[in-house]
């Protein structure tokens, strides 16, 4: 049983050491690939919890298309990472310290929290037992939480137009097909019948 | 489960206290702060599915499924700024973007 706490405890040190190689790495891509390496621990934590639908979002749709539009991102663009890090020590007391004060203040409220055995009686949407996590989570989904689902349908279109429109550009030299011109045309306009002269040509 | 919901909650609150750290540590580089972000958001997730799974609630679970949408939303439209203004100016260094005219 000391299986669970050993896998714990790995994936906890790996994704906090990811986390902080993120928001130290010199070079920005190695910064993706730890971000990269951080979710995936982060899954495995949620694997250790039995919420696996929600690992394996989070390793496709993070894994697989976020951090890898940041790949993209990073490596598409051309910039001088070096001088953007010129800030990084002057900016590091500020930092350091602010964090800590954020993690002290997590840390007094973690220790004296409690749950209110009153609030336990109130669960919304209880696991049903013995269905998959998956099927559950269906379950609640399409019935209880169906406008918000759709919400958020309509939020990831919004965002897909937004970021289409925000990058797509026509350059003007490009000759495209214009199928409706294409379609229009006529014999009687894409056709014409010269009398050439004999000895002459046109 | 052998490992109490505190332990998970510490974890998140390291993961969180990283995040924030890193968004003032690398102010000048947007890339970089829009992956603390997504840190941040991560450790938000841990949160809730760690709670949902102690106190036996699905919701928990939902609304990290909505968080993820709303950050990979927030991902692509915040990449895309930055490719579209990178077109314009050349530049991604936080302290030049001041101008407001389109």
């Amino acid at each position: 049983m000391s299986l669970v706490p050993f896998f714990f405890y790995l994936f906890s040190a790996v994704l906090i050491g990811a986390a902080f190689m993120v928001i130290s790495a010199r070079n920005p891509v190695h910064s993706v690939l730890f971000l990269i390496l951080a979710f995936f621990n982060a899954a495995g934590l949620f694997v250790l919890l039995g919420a696996e639908f929600l690992a394996m979002i989070l390793v496709v749709v993070y894994v697989g298309a976020v951090a890898v539009l940041f790949l993209f991102v990073v490596m598409m663009l051309d910039v001088d990472f070096a001088e953007l890090r010129q800030g990084f020590l002057r900016y590091l007391p500020a930092g350091a310290s602010l964090g800590l004060l954020v993690l002290v203040e997590m840390a007094l409220v973690v220790g004296v929290w409690k749950i209110a055995p009153a609030s336990l009686v109130n669960v919304s949407a209880p696991m049903p037992p013995g269905m998959t996590n998956t099927m559950a989570l269906g379950h609640v989904l399409y019935t209880q939480y169906a406008y918000l689902f759709e919400a958020a349908g309509i939020i990831l279109l919004t965002a897909m137009v937004g970021a289409i429109i925000l990058t797509l550009r026509h350059k003007p030299g490009v000759r495209r097909q214009k199928i409706a011109v294409q379609n229009a045309r006529t014999p009687a306009e894409a056709v014409e019948i010269r009398k050439v002269p004999n000895r002459q040509g046109i | 489960m052998a490992v109490s919901l505190a332990q998970f909650l510490i974890v998140a609150a390291i993961l969180f206290t990283l995040g924030t750290a890193g968004i003032i540590l690398n102010r000048k580089n947007i890339i970089v702060v829009l992956m603390s972000v997504e840190l941040i958001l991560l450790s938000i997730n841990i949160n809730l599915v760690a709670f949902s799974a102690y106190l036996g609630d699905l919701t928990g679970q939902i609304f990290a499924l909505f968080i993820l949408t709303v950050a990979a939303a927030e991902a692509a439209i915040g990449l895309a700024l930055l490719v579209a203004y990178y077109r314009n100016r050349g530049s991604i260094a936080v302290e030049d973007i001041n101008l407001m005219k389109g």
